[in-house]
């Protein structure tokens, strides 16, 4: 029979525990004007999200490359969201729709090259919105979760 | 413009299966404007490359740059100080440069990042079609400016087959039939009498039947 551990011991365990469960990196490109916006009043209104998430502010959508996103992958996130105005409430007009077709053929490239294309996400989400943006980050955690870290890393 | 598509990721990948260093060359004419071979996805397809090869644990190392052109000596010779370092060229250039890669450096790997597909015209942003078969022999003075060597599926050049249906191709209804086209082009321009001449046989020797085409003008040689 195994000697019953300490009560510290049983806490040192739990923090290794805790510090070796995978907690993912998570890029999120967001417009200035509504995501940006939704994220700093999940901010001032204490909501909880996972720590996972880095944001990179973007004067819109609309900015955001490929090449951005291909980058973030190789660098090691583990994934990347975009999050754009509502649709039809960009400040660029059609910024979060270009953000959309860009990011489709994103999904199609990591999806070729092995990494899994639901790495990569939209989201569009109003300023006033910031049960929306916790939502997503939430949902992007718990999904890559599930399929483990970037590969390349 | 010459217009292309890269190839599927895959593909590429296979195709540099065991090389170590590439240089990515992409080719700042026609691809760059159909957005296949430009500066811009040479970048993407380098780090995909990086990507899929360190997944695969076979790291690689990649030069990347781009040529104004790789169809003219002065921009393909600009290579020749560096060539020798890389095991394999991936040219983002039609299959034009590749062709004069392989001729310019005898003792170096050319291979294509793109499937070259026709010549034509961007319709829109991000939708091309072809125009010209580049066949040798151009009638388009007879046919409205249209071509059907071209935009006929079937090549015909004495009016539509029996397959047109409301001005569309039987081959695919998303194409439009290029004899109705010529029809209503030349009747909006009263040259409808144009069509009653009946198009001789056309000579495919000047087109690729006749083999490898060139052309010579003493008056520009140096």
């Amino acid at each position: 029979m195994g000697q019953q551990m300490t009560q510290p011991e049983t806490r040192v365990i739990k923090g290794v525990n805790k510090i070796m469960e995978f907690q993912p990196k998570i890029e999120a490109m967001i417009c200035t004007y509504c995501t940006y916006t939704a994220a700093d009043m999940a901010g001032s209104q204490r909501l909880q999200y996972p720590p996972t998430v880095r944001i990179v502010k973007y004067p819109c959508t609309g900015r955001v490359s490929i090449l951005h996103i291909l980058k973030a992958f190789e660098a090691g996130a583990d994934a990347v969201f975009v999050g754009g105005c509502e649709i039809g409430s960009c400040h660029f007009v059609e910024g979060n729709l270009r953000a959309t077709e860009r990011v489709a053929y994103a999904k199609k490239l990591l999806a070729e090259t092995g990494l899994g294309g639901d790495r990569l996400e939209m989201f569009y989400i109003g300023a006033s919105d910031p049960h929306k943006f916790v939502e997503a980050v939430t949902q992007m955690t718990e999904r890559v979760k599930r399929m483990g870290p970037n590969p390349l890393k | 413009m010459i217009v292309a598509e890269r190839k599927p990721i895959q593909e590429i990948l296979s195709m540099i299966s065991g090389l170590r260093k590439i240089l990515i060359l992409g080719c700042k004419g026609c691809v760059t404007v159909c957005s296949a071979g430009s500066e811009r996805e040479v970048m993407i397809l380098a780090t995909i490359i990086r990507m899929g090869r360190k997944k695969k644990d076979e790291p690689i190392e990649l030069v990347e740059r781009t040529l104004v052109r790789q169809c003219d000596p002065e921009f393909i010779d600009q290579l020749s100080d560096s060539i020798g370092q890389f095991d394999a060229v991936l040219s983002m250039a039609c299959g034009v440069g590749v062709n004069f890669l392989a001729d310019r450096y005898p003792k170096t790997i050319a291979l294509p990042a793109v499937n070259t597909k026709f010549y034509g015209v961007a319709e829109e942003q991000g939708v091309w079609s072809e125009r010209c078969a580049g066949c040798g022999d151009c009638i388009l003075n007879l046919t409205g400016g249209l071509c059907p060597v071209a935009r006929c599926s079937k090549g015909l050049f004495n009016g539509p087959c029996g397959g047109s249906v409301n001005g569309k191709c039987e081959i695919n209804p998303d194409i439009n039939c290029v004899w109705q086209l010529i029809y209503d082009r030349l009747k909006g321009l009263n040259q409808l009498d144009k069509l009653d001449e009946i198009l001789p046989v056309k000579d495919w020797g000047v087109s690729s039947h006749g083999g490898p085409r060139k052309i010579v003008r003493e008056d520009l040689k140096i």
